[in-house]
């Protein structure tokens, strides 16, 4: 019977086989027709039984600023972590633009392809100065024999003096990053992400462990980014999201549990809820 | 100029570079030209003794590019240098001919003792010296390549990696020993007579040896300098440091590795090929995991992540062996042990980092503990 059932697979005619399939190609013109940038629909991930994120649906518009909050638990670096490649979902589909499915390509792939992620601990090359850290990041051929002959151009250099100034560490340019202050690192980490030239940036975390001074530059940076790019920030600090967020998403267990602007999701009776049951 | 940017703040290696061309000037003329009843006269034993070591600073060399940039604490780099050993010893077996004590035209002694009949398929085309270069860089590389493969596929890292690489080298061993393998079983191949027609115990073969190791080591180091002042040296240092944000920016990091590991065990297989020569013999003891963690501690006491470092720590250390275990012999194992302590401890950064001390810190900066390093740790 399992044989049978193997060649009616086999036999189907209503799709084609993976190998057959157009190679995904990335363009700068990401299908984004509908509106959205980034589907998901239906992601369910589970470890040992316990569900992570349970039949997740979410979207995110091309040029938004979206932050996600929720307590502890509540899925969220599990979802960045299914959009960047790095866990694969159960069940449920992802997809950047109209066609580009995510689960299909590689942590690189998705990378090179136009989706930065920042780390909740802020993870930059200490050893390398911060030009060297902006210049690895720098969007074009990474191969191995590309990056063995590589040579910065006029062009390349002008970009990253461009992210400097966006972050404001013009004056640390030769300093190694790792002597840089947390919050600088963070900001080091985020012009990383911009060098990539992304068109999605998943942001975890940002202003965790700064001081008031730095919390307020991540605001204004994070701000003037969006539009250009889509952002999509992990928060716990509800003051700091409530000055950057122009539409917030509440998961709780797995879910969304509600979508709106700040006030709308603050006065929401279930987020209070949770949050007050915390 | 290359060599130029090659050079730029890079003291040590200028310093590295000076010291083999003065001995590659002053060794051959003190052997060759001074008369033998000189003071001044080096003896073809010294000669020799000096291209072993310059044999063990390639492979240091080898170790370091792979643990002191990329993290790759590899124990079983030895397996490399006895593979591109025994390729040039098999080399020079064939060069023997019917000179063995058996006088088979064609079979090396031991297969004549072992009763075979013909010359196993891949003893094949060793009788020529451009094959044999060849395999010496091929057999240690496809072997890197494929064990580097699956490795850092399966994203093995760290104490993982090396205990397999450990295991790998340890598996070899054992099978050289057997004598069904075709390759002399535990007496290895020896009794080398010439090579490229040259009687190797000519003084004059011996100097060239000599010359061609350091010629070899020279051109080793600039290639490694190049490698690590390339981009792809910032992006295996980044590696090292913090893997994952290496693979978000979108490297490929298992490849990054694979090369560096395969170009490694490459060179690893020159530093064998030019040993052989110079001692006589090659035998499985060589694939010991001893001789692999030796290896390490040259490079530790050196100073990873500096190329000369390892240079410098490799050349001292076995001057320091053949000194004391001429001198005490039973107290040498303890002594590299405690040298071993000793460094660790009080000089993380090895001999280099103690002369670095003096001056502004040089780059690249320190490597931390073997595979272990991650971003987040030291400078507050």
């Amino acid at each position: 019977m399992k044989a049978l059932d193997r060649l009616r697979e086999g036999m189907r005619r209503d799709r084609v086989f993976d190998f057959m399939m157009p190679k995904v190609v990335f363009s700068p013109e990401l299908d984004t027709r509908h509106g959205p940038i980034l589907y998901l629909e239906g992601v369910t991930v589970s470890f040992d039984g316990f569900k992570a994120l349970d039949d997740l649906t979410l979207y995110i518009d091309d040029g938004e600023l979206r932050c996600i909050i929720g307590p502890n638990g509540a899925g969220k670096t599990t979802m960045m972590d299914v959009i960047t490649g790095k866990t694969r979902p159960d069940s449920g589909s992802v997809y950047f633009g109209q066609r580009i499915d995510l689960l299909r390509l590689s942590e690189t792939e998705i990378a090179q392809g136009g989706i930065g992620r920042k780390f909740q601990k802020p993870t930059v090359f200490e050893q390398h100065t911060v030009f060297e850290n902006l210049e690895l990041a720098l969007a074009g051929p990474k191969g191995v024999w590309a990056t063995l002959f590589a040579r910065l151009t006029p062009e390349q250099r002008d970009r990253i003096d461009e992210v400097l100034e966006i972050i404001g560490l013009q004056d640390q340019v030769h300093r190694p990053a790792g002597v840089l202050s947390h919050g600088q690192k963070q900001w080091l980490e985020i012009g990383m992400l911009l060098m990539q030239s992304p068109r999605l940036l998943l942001v975890d975390e940002p202003v965790a462990g700064m001081t008031a001074q730095e919390t307020e530059r991540t605001a204004e940076l994070l701000t003037s980014l969006a539009g250009r790019h889509s952002i999509v920030v992990v928060e716990h600090d509800m003051e700091f999201v409530r000055t950057i967020a122009r539409k917030v998403t509440v998961l709780h267990e797995g879910r969304v549990l509600a979508e709106g602007s700040m006030d709308e999701v603050q006065s929401d009776p279930r987020v209070v809820e949770v949050y007050l049951g915390e | 100029m290359l060599l130029a940017r090659l050079y730029e703040r890079d003291r040590g290696g200028a310093w590295l570079l000076g010291g083999l061309l003065l001995a590659a000037v002053l060794v051959p003329l003190l052997n060759l030209a001074v008369p033998e009843d000189s003071p001044f006269h080096l003896s073809t034993y010294t000669v020799t003794l000096l291209g072993k070591y310059l044999c063990f600073a390639l492979l240091a060399l080898a170790l370091d590019l792979v643990w002191g940039y990329c993290g790759i604490l590899s124990l079983g780099h030895g397996a490399f240098f006895a593979l591109g050993g025994y390729a040039m010893g098999m080399y020079l077996m064939r060069q023997i001919g019917e000179r063995g004590v058996y006088g088979h035209p064609v079979l090396p002694d031991f297969m004549v003792f072992l009763n075979w009949q013909e010359l196993p398929w891949y003893w094949y085309g060793f009788d020529m010296f451009w094959f044999a270069v060849l395999m010496v860089m091929l057999v240690p590389g496809l072997l890197a390549f494929v064990f580097g493969w699956l490795a850092f596929r399966s994203r093995v890292t760290g104490v993982y990696l090396s205990i397999i690489t450990q295991a790998l080298t340890f598996a070899l061993m054992l099978a050289f020993f057997r004598n069904e393998m075709g390759f002399g079983g535990n007496n290895g191949l020896t009794d080398f007579k010439d090579i490229l027609g040259f009687s190797l115990q000519a003084d004059g073969t011996r100097v060239a040896l000599f010359l061609a190791s350091a010629v070899m080591l020279a051109l080793a180091y600039l290639a490694c300098r190049f490698i690590v002042r390339s981009r792809l040296g910032r992006v295996v240092v980044a590696i090292r440091d913090a893997e994952d944000r290496t693979r978000f920016v979108g490297y490929q990091v298992e490849r990054f590795k694979l090369w560096l590991f395969v170009f490694s065990a490459v060179l690893a297989g020159i530093a064998g090929a030019l040993y052989v020569p110079q001692v006589g013999i090659i035998n499985p003891s060589e694939f010991s995991p001893l001789n692999s963690i030796e290896l390490v501690i040259w490079v530790a006491i050196g100073g990873r992540g500096t190329l000369y470092g390892a240079v410098l720590g490799a050349i001292l250390v076995n001057y320091a062996k053949t000194y004391f275990t001429a001198a005490l012999p039973e107290l040498w194992l303890f002594a590299l042990g405690a040298l071993f302590v000793l460094v660790t401890i009080f000089l993380p950064r090895g001999l280099v980092g103690l002369l670095q001390r003096r001056r502004k810190p040089d780059k690249p900066p320190p490597a931390d503990t073997a595979g272990e390093t991650r971003a987040g740790e030291g400078v507050p």
